[in-house]
């Protein structure tokens, strides 16, 4: 059951891989095989879904995790390394996380992606992307994490870039992979510390030995520092970049090139979140390292606002949502960082489900404005697209943080446990996040009202072909509605509650003395209630901006043009990585080839003495020069040498 | 079984091929040549795995050992072995030769009878060269193997072959001369030429120095490090396809061989000496070239510079002395040797289509081409270093090795991850990705039957590489864990020596 559930999609992959290459060209046919195709994926998803809530009620509370070891993957001197899956309640909350959600887009994607025609090359992307995805949550040592966490980013790759015709699609692609690399250095090298650190990488039993090793130090870079904590922050850098972490968050929005279904899965609810995912996993060893936490504090709550900042001023229905994510993990982080690891993982499911709810969302929104994703040209549809519309509401209700959807459970618990936690980078974090909560809370009403009221911006055919989507794309809109409606309020108790402990067992570590999440219960009445104020004004005056004064924007953006624009164009930071890091590679590229290897190395060495020595040659005779005689004359020179050598020594 | 001389027999009988194709065949029916050939470099693969089935992982000595007096009189021996540290460089020799025949099945139209001779030569020397076990054989064999080389890149190379040619022949002439002085300086030192012994013989520390720099000089051009590297670019891009994957998937090999088998072994204390030259040439080599990769318009060009960034973690790999780095350094030459290997058959296969290497010329190839974009992507990432694939585990493995020993170096080096991602995505999504709007490529064909039985051991082999490396590395393990003692014993007694001095 257990290696069923991971290795199932695998399977379908493969099995849809290979429609994909050998399926027939006729029309007809064609039709049956990505049929098929969709049957097998679909039905790989599901049944990994089903055994994932199997596991998840079979892994015992609290109890020893379980280790299934498959094979020996790399074993060298101390290093010792196997593929194996190990199972406890963080690798089973995360498990239904992703089959829930992947099973959810794979039936989406059947009418999402009808008209296409690659369909078994898109549903074998979408299974391969699931099965790293839980080779990633299912790893007991870090090298198998890093096997699924690359292979998710490479899954990532091929779907952002599966219209493979569009060029912003292809640059979108490599710069999710090149900048998720980057993280990836770090995280390597993280990797490496800790075997210099523990002389293991498997998890188990780095965490035994982590206390102690609580003070140690080593010299790393040059610089004596302490060891946890350059182990930390060095996974944290590989987090910050698959989490789209301020700094490494560029790729994000522009992955949105891709298929709407694969927004919604990839770069919402499940491989963006793995940033975080790695830092619970990891929480013993956080836990020791008081700088690292607040590293992680500072950078999720910065994210949360920046992020959001970004997000009230885009106008593509997509990049909105994906700055909102950006911003959702920017919160689930802060949360690891004041040590409240089971309400970071909280709001990562709450989120998985109405982030991916909202894609998918607007996916239907998209497909019914024939693939208009500008906002601009939207309004006025919500007549037309009622049920779409219900559940856009949800979803954005339960992103708002407004009872009794989900968001509003783990927001709060967010949000109360950077208060209590009454450090200074806690307090930054909380206000960080209520100031990211009003803006959320704009940003979704102004999606919201935007794309559905207001006079009809789009053009007459447009609007005479709005329909609402079928059956096969509303389905999973409801199934995640469900999630997104009662997640919160069924999770609250096991996640963070009382039940807490028991629930997590030894799968999150905290430390003594780290109490933000119990304090968070017990916090002063206006910090549980400025959540909802701030959602609830945001709402307000998005409304106010959209709804009943829809010049007031206009003006406001004129009159403020500098900050307007700053934001608008995402704070410049992508032209600052093209100016500091991408133009001077390529210029360095070219420079180094034309000049160092060209001018100087050639043209002192091998040109430089060939020219010399065809001008010495051509003196002494004009005896033909072919190449075999260039061989025969290296080892003839190589038997002078050493005849003469001999005579001269003799 | 065990008294059959296995190793001279996979070493001889590709020339047995040879005499065949010489005897046999005339004229007309100079295409038969390919199927002796192509028979000929089969068995001989066939051969080389009854060493692989028969190795003792167990042992550290040299293992099929054969041993007959050749010039008694100066105590020069014919004496061949394998250890773990060269026995898969065999099998990667016999491996690839076969499919370098087969990559030139229709390819190659003139002169098609020299061109098998010179691979299956080739196949002899290259063999003979990883088992020598005598210092004047090993040489023979390797400067040997320069010969059918240069012949291969100036009558089946492309227009600028005579430059490429020249230059490959500058360099390796420099290196050979000082390499073979080191030899003889070695042979009136220690008074024999025969490898086992002279691994134990302490030289020294003085002339440690003199000699390291001498063979520095000749595998540092083979391997190539920067900034001895700029013939490789040239010498490629000349080359005909199969002579590129010979080039890259064994020559290359021979520097960091020569490396784990001389240098290090032999001359320790100048080893420790000089590790920080290796590891800035290195490191410059790795940013280097990547960068410079990124620049380049041509495919072959492109793949040239990669293997450069790549050669280059062997050698850090190899002077970080730690099991690590050196069992990563193996395998790492081996897995780029399947890899760059197929890389260039890749570019070949489109080559022989349209006749260009130059990248601006292709785009939109996954469109008719759905195969080969799938080979190629399987490769692609393989170069990268996805976890999964034969790449990452000599890469990790290097990395763990100097991370351990230095980590400011380990982290320059890890730069390579994101940069040697840059150049390869750029690449590929240039060739393969974007609309196909060129008119010579729309009727493009996709992979032959041919091609796909080139390219289905490559890619089985790079995963299998990548899933379950312990098929090989357990080969390793004995021979370098020997080595390593040996390296510390030898500097550490030269450590006391020294303080007993003072």
């Amino acid at each position: 059951m257990y290696t069923a559930a991971v290795f199932l999609p695998l399977l379908g992959a493969f099995l849809a891989g290979l429609i994909a290459l050998f399926g027939p060209e006729d029309e007809h046919k064609k039709h049956k095989w990505d049929t098929i195709s969709q049957i097998i994926t679909c039905g790989g998803l599901l049944t990994s879904a089903a055994l994932s809530i199997a596991i998840f009620f079979a892994v015992p509370n609290g109890g020893e995790a379980q280790v299934i070891k498959l094979f020996d993957w790399i074993n060298v001197g101390d290093f010792q390394v196997a593929w194996a899956l190990k199972f406890d309640t963080l690798t089973a909350v995360m498990m239904i996380v992703v089959t829930g959600v992947s099973s959810m887009v794979h039936v989406y994607s059947v009418g999402y992606m009808h008209h296409d025609p690659s369909i078994p090359r898109f549903m074998s992307y979408l299974s391969l992307f699931t099965f790293f995805m839980l080779m990633l949550v299912t790893a007991s040592n870090l090298l198998q994490l890093f096997f699924g966490w690359e292979g998710v980013g490479l899954a990532s790759y091929l779907l952002i870039g599966f219209w493979y015709k569009k060029p912003s699609a292809n640059a979108a692609a490599i710069k999710a992979f090149l900048v998720n690399r980057v993280g990836d250095f770090g995280f390597a090298l993280g990797i490496f510390a800790i075997f210099m650190l523990f002389g293991t990488i498997e998890m188990d039993a780095i965490f035994a030995a982590v206390e102690s090793h609580k003070d140690t130090t080593f010299v790393i870079f040059g610089l004596e520092v302490h060891a946890i904590t350059a182990c930390a922050l060095l996974l944290f850098v590989g987090a910050m970049g698959k989490s789209a972490q301020l700094g490494l968050h560029t790729w994000l929005p522009d992955a949105m090139e891709g298929p709407t279904p694969v927004s919604a899965l990839i770069h919402a609810a499940t491989m963006v979140t793995a940033g975080v995912f790695l830092v619970a996993r990891m929480s013993p060893l956080f836990e020791y390292s008081d700088t690292a936490l607040a590293v992680v504090t500072i950078v999720g709550a910065s994210t949360a606002f920046f992020a959001a900042t970004i997000g009230c001023v885009q106008n593509d229905i997509k990049r909105v949502i994906a700055y909102s994510t950006c911003s959702q993990l920017g919160y689930m982080f802060f949360a690891c960082g004041v040590s409240a690891y089971s309400a970071g993982i909280f709001h990562l499911m709450t989120h998985g489900f109405f982030k991916a709810l909202l894609f998918l969302g607007a996916g239907a929104v998209i497909h019914a404005m024939s693939d208009e994703q500008d906002m601009r040209k939207m309004g006025g549809i919500w007549k037309l697209i009622p049920v779409t519309y219900a559940m856009m509401w949800i979803g954005n209700l339960a992103l708002m943080g407004v009872p009794p959807f989900a968001g509003y459970f783990s927001k709060d618990i967010v949000l109360e446990a950077a208060y209590a936690a009454d450090t200074f980078v806690g307090t930054y974090a909380f206000w960080a996040g209520i100031a990211a909560a009003f803006m959320t809370a704009f940003y979704s009403g102004r999606l919201t009202f935007m794309t559905f009221h207001g006079k009809p911006r789009a053009d007459e055919t447009v609007m005479a072909h709005v329909h609402e989507s079928p059956k096969v794309m509303l389905i999973p809109l409801f199934v995640l509605a469900a999630g997104a409606v009662l997640a919160g309020y069924l999770g609250y108790e096991n996640f963070v509650g009382h039940n807490a402990p028991q629930f997590w067992g030894s799968a999150i570590f905290v430390l003594e003395g780290h109490n933000a999440l119990e304090n968070a219960h017990h916090v002063a009445a206006w910090v549980k209630y400025l959540p909802l104020v701030v959602g609830i004004s945001g709402m307000l005056l998005a409304a106010l901006f959209y709804l009943w004064v829809p010049s007031l924007p206009g003006a406001l953006a004129g009159s403020f043009q500098g900050v307007y624009k700053f934001v608008l164009n995402k704070w410049y930071v992508d032209e600052l990585y093209d100016f500091l890091f991408v133009r001077p590679a390529f210029y360095l590229g070219r420079g180094l080839w034309k000049s160092g290897d060209g001018a100087v190395i050639d043209g002192v060495g091998p040109d430089g003495v060939a020219a010399a020595t065809r001008n010495i040659a051509q003196r002494f005779s004009r005896m033909q020069s072919g190449y075999l005689y260039h061989g025969a004359f290296a080892m003839m020179i190589g038997v002078v040498f050493f005849v003469s050598w001999y005579i001269l020594m003799k | 079984m065990s008294d059959l001389p296995i190793l001279s027999l996979v070493t001889f009988t590709p020339l047995v091929g040879v005499a065949i194709i010489l005897l046999l065949i005339r004229g007309e029916d100079e295409a038969r040549a390919k199927h002796i050939a192509l028979l000929t470099s089969g068995v001989t693969f066939f051969m080389s795995l009854f060493i692989w089935g028969n190795f003792d992982n167990s042992l550290a000595t040299f293992q099929f050992a054969e041993k007959a007096a050749w010039l008694p009189s100066l105590g020069i021996s014919y004496h061949m072995g394998v250890d773990g540290i060269s026995m898969f460089f065999v099998i990667l020799s016999t491996f690839l030769t076969p499919i370098c025949i087969l990559s030139a099945w229709v390819v190659i139209k003139k002169h098609i009878k020299e061109y098998m001779i010179a691979f299956l030569i080739l196949e002899t020397l290259m063999v003979g060269m990883f088992c020598a076990l005598d210092m004047i054989l090993f040489y023979v064999f390797f400067e040997g193997v320069l010969i059918p080389m240069y012949l291969i890149i100036g009558i089946w190379g492309g227009p600028r072959r005579v430059y490429a040619s020249f230059k490959f022949f500058l360099y390796t002439l420099l290196g050979s001369v000082l390499m073979l002085l080191a030899m003889f300086a070695m042979y009136f030192e220690a008074g024999t030429t025969d490898i086992p012994t002279l691994l134990t013989y302490n030289f020294p520390a003085e002339m440690q120095t003199w000699l390291w720099l001498a063979f520095f000089a000749s595998f540092a051009v083979k391997v190539p490090m920067w900034p001895v590297h700029t013939w490789l670019p040239d010498a490629h891009v000349e080359a005909p396809t199969a002579g590129s994957v010979i080039l890259a998937g064994v020559l290359l090999k021979m520097g960091g061989y020569g490396f784990l088998r001389f240098s290090i072994p032999m001359l320790p204390l100048a080893t420790v000496d000089f590790t920080p030259l290796i590891y800035t040439l290195s490191v410059i080599a790795i940013i280097y070239t990547s960068l410079v990769a990124l620049a380049q318009e041509d495919m072959k060009k492109l793949i040239a510079y990669s293997s450069v960034a790549h050669m280059a973690f062997v050698t850090i790999g190899a002077f970080s002395l730690t099991i690590y780095g050196i069992e990563g350094a193996i395998y790492q030459m081996l897995s780029h040797g399947v890899v760059s290997a197929a890389l260039f058959l890749i570019v070949g296969v489109v080559y022989d289509r349209v006749h260009s290497r130059e990248i601006a010329v292709y785009g939109g190839l996954v469109e008719k081409m759905p195969f080969y974009a799938l080979t190629f992507m399987i490769f692609m990432l393989a170069s990268v270093g996805l976890p999964g694939t034969g790449g990452f585990v000599g890469e990790i493995l290097v990395l763990m090795g100097i991370f351990q020993v230095n980590s400011i170096v380990a982290a320059f080096a890890a730069t390579g991850l994101v940069l040697g991602a840059a150049y390869m995505l750029y690449l590929y999504r240039r060739i393969i990705f974007g609309a196909l709007t060129k008119d010579n490529l729309k009727a493009i064909k996709d992979l032959s039957a041919r091609e796909v039985a080139i390219f289905a051991p490559l890619a089985i082999v790079t995963i299998w590489m990548g899933i379950y490396p312990m098929t090989f590395l357990d080969v390793m393990h004995v021979s370098v864990e020997n080595l390593i003692t040996n390296f510390n014993q030898a500097v550490a007694a030269a450590g006391d020596g020294a303080v007993a001095a003072r």
